[in-house]
């Protein structure tokens, strides 16, 4: 049953009798230098030609350091929230059989085939300050569209499905005997969900959480649009990087967009090794 | 702890799966539950355990009515066919869970766990693997655990369901004398569902017959082999053999013979023999006995097997014979049931 850990260095492993493996091997390298690679080294290196000084500059400039920081916030604001409901909204379609469940099912997907900015559109109408949501919240002295908060929303809103759709399946997997087998061993329903049920989801979880991060991060239809775009305050990276194109500011939009790249590498990498790890441990 | 099974019947969405059933188990016991896939054996087995609710009928732990309990409280040792182990739990926290998942006073401390896990281990023969993942361990080995896990919680009753099904044949009887050896040295009451005849009448000390919601017969494996109390369990345990007669003048006929069995208190009319074909009396002559022609012959073991048709009707049934028995095809061969039952033609 155990895999024995394989040996350190680069082998391959043995591959399997059916044969095709250089060819597919050989196609997805191919595939994937032509459809990522070569865009992506193009930017960096266009980003190089612009010198190390030059560069930092542009990295440290406030404006790039805000715009920065609103995006990986706000995307990491959204995927937690995102992380808690979206989690939900799957507990609740996988467990209860319900008139309209299949409805809401289908629901999940729309911000995955809504065009984003009629998304944004939408979402800044129901919370401008005289829209149907809008209204109610000004006298309590929330404001949302225009601000960070009105980006988190959209970011909630685009990453939804993300989350949902990657925890369904495991959901669906986990075995009804487990939870009664610890019911058994007097473990009370909250005890179940938190000691059993839910560390058997947290790779998915943490797969989604990720995915709804990476989404909100690349994120720029729905936001121009609520954000406001007010530099400093609620202006995002993507969005700085259009306005730097828009000067004919090429180095610079590329300079922003190799940061961006970088940070969100990083952030993946992360994940993925969170995942590696979890998986070696649970098999 | 005795358990007692009152008149309880449960139905699924209007469907019964139990008919008023009623059972008692003593304290100590171990019990089979015995049937075909269908007949409720699983089922009833779930209501002891409160994981399931009967829709009439109560369900007694010694004097106390257990079927108002939540399963948490009941206390019971539940082994399931596919192990259900939390996959993300070391063994040692597997089996540990029961204690730590207790609430104040009546939680041991970690180290008590730990003890209790590590001596529980040893008494299933896995020491040493405490650290491992079930993912990391064979099918045995996640069923002994998870039996290990189902007794860290001392239980009023242990509850089995297949715990050997989904096991090779060898790792099976191996699986199954080391769970007798445990059963006699912790005395848990103990009941185990299977469809295995073999497992149930070598391992239980009383084994239930359910068919179809309904509880054939309860006895010990001699009572249920020698003695079936039904056509069900006639056929269903070990083999048998039938064919219709008829009753007349306290005597068993076929066709218009008699063949020489007497049945006093049988009601004239229509019946149906049962026997086992190894239970038979050879006959030269044949002044009241069953005769027919050998059909077919099969080479079983130590003896053989012949199908012989009977009567001009040409009813079929198996008989045992020496393997040096001159049987040859359509030969004819006389026999007399030594050990038989009727049974009223359904």
């Amino acid at each position: 049953m155990t895999t024995a850990p394989a040996k350190a260095g680069w082998r391959f492993r043995q591959p399997s009798v059916i044969p095709g493996f250089g060819l597919t091997l050989g196609f997805s390298l191919a595939y994937l230098t032509l459809i990522i690679l070569i865009p992506l080294s193009g930017l960096v290196w266009r980003s190089a030609a612009l010198g190390w000084t030059d560069f930092w500059a542009i990295a440290v400039d406030r404006r790039t350091l805000n715009a920065l920081k609103i995006s990986f916030g706000t995307a990491f604001l959204a995927a937690v929230v995102n992380v808690v409901f979206g989690t939900l909204v799957a507990w609740v379609l996988v467990r209860y059989r319900f008139p309209g469940r299949r409805i809401v099912d289908a629901m999940v997907d729309l911000p995955f085939a809504l065009p984003t900015a009629v998304a944004g559109i939408a979402l800044t109408t129901l919370y401008a300050p005289n829209g149907w949501i809008g209204h109610l919240l000004m006298p309590l002295g929330i404001k949302v569209a225009y601000t960070p908060l009105g980006i988190v929303i959209a970011l909630v809103f685009i990453g939804l499905p993300f989350v949902v759709r990657t925890v369904q399946p495991i959901m669906e997997e986990l075995d009804k005997e487990v939870e009664e087998a610890a019911a058994t061993l007097g473990a009370s329903r909250f005890q179940i969900i938190t000691r059993v049920l839910f560390p058997g989801l947290a790779p998915a979880i943490v797969t989604g959480f990720s995915l709804a991060f990476a989404r909100g991060v690349g994120e720029y239809g729905s936001v121009i649009f609520i954000a406001g775009n007010l530099p400093f305050k609620s202006e995002i990276a993507p969005l700085l990087i259009v306005i730097r194109l828009e000067e004919y500011n090429y180095e610079a939009a590329t300079a922003i967009a190799a940061i961006m790249l970088a940070l969100s590498f990083l952030m993946l990498l992360v994940v993925n090794l969170v995942q590696t790890w979890s998986r070696k441990r649970y098999g | 702890m005795e358990v007692r099974v009152a008149n309880v019947r449960k139905e699924f969405e209007r469907f019964p799966a139990l008919h008023d059933v009623s059972l008692d188990i003593k304290s100590g016991e171990l019990i089979a539950l015995l049937g075909p896939s269908g007949s409720g054996k699983t089922t009833l087995l779930r209501l002891i355990a409160g994981l399931e609710r009967p829709t009439r009928g109560k369900i007694f732990f010694g004097d106390e009515d257990a079927s108002q309990k939540s399963i948490q409280e009941r206390n019971v040792g539940f082994v399931f066919q596919h192990y259900a182990l939390f996959r993300h739990m070391t063994v040692a926290d597997n089996i540990g869970f029961g204690l730590k998942v207790r609430h104040g006073a009546a939680r041991p401390s970690g180290q008590e766990i730990r003890r209790r896990a590590l001596e529980l281990l040893d008494l299933v023969q896995l020491s040493g693997l405490e650290k491992r993942y079930p993912a990391q361990l064979s099918g045995g080995q996640r069923q002994r655990v998870a039996l290990a896990r189902a007794m860290a919680i001392e239980p009023k009753v242990l509850l089995l369901d297949e715990p050997f099904g989904a096991l090779d044949a060898q790792v099976r009887r191996e699986l199954r004398r080391w769970l007798r050896e445990i059963h006699d040295r912790t005395g848990h009451t103990t009941v185990f569902v299977t469809h295995d005849q073999e497992e149930a009448l070598e391992l239980a000390d009383r084994v239930v017959v359910m068919s179809q919601g309904r509880i054939e017969q309860v006895g010990t494996a001699d009572d249920i082999y020698d003695t079936p109390n039904s056509p069900f369990v006639y056929s269903f345990i070990g083999e048998s053999s039938s064919l219709p007669v008829k009753v007349e003048n306290g005597e068993v006929w076929i066709a218009d013979r008699p063949i020489g069995l007497q049945a006093p208190h049988a009601p004239p009319g229509e019946a149906v023999l049962h026997f086992r074909p190894h239970d038979v009396d050879l006959l030269d002559g044949c002044s009241g006995c069953i005769a027919g022609t050998v059909a077919a012959s099969r080479r079983v073991a130590g003896t053989r097997r012949v199908e012989l048709e009977v009567g001009g009707e040409r009813r079929r049934v198996e008989i045992e014979l020496p393997v040096d028995h001159p049987a040859a095809q359509k030969s004819r061969v006389a026999f007399r049931p030594r050990r038989w039952k009727l049974f009223p033609a359904s």
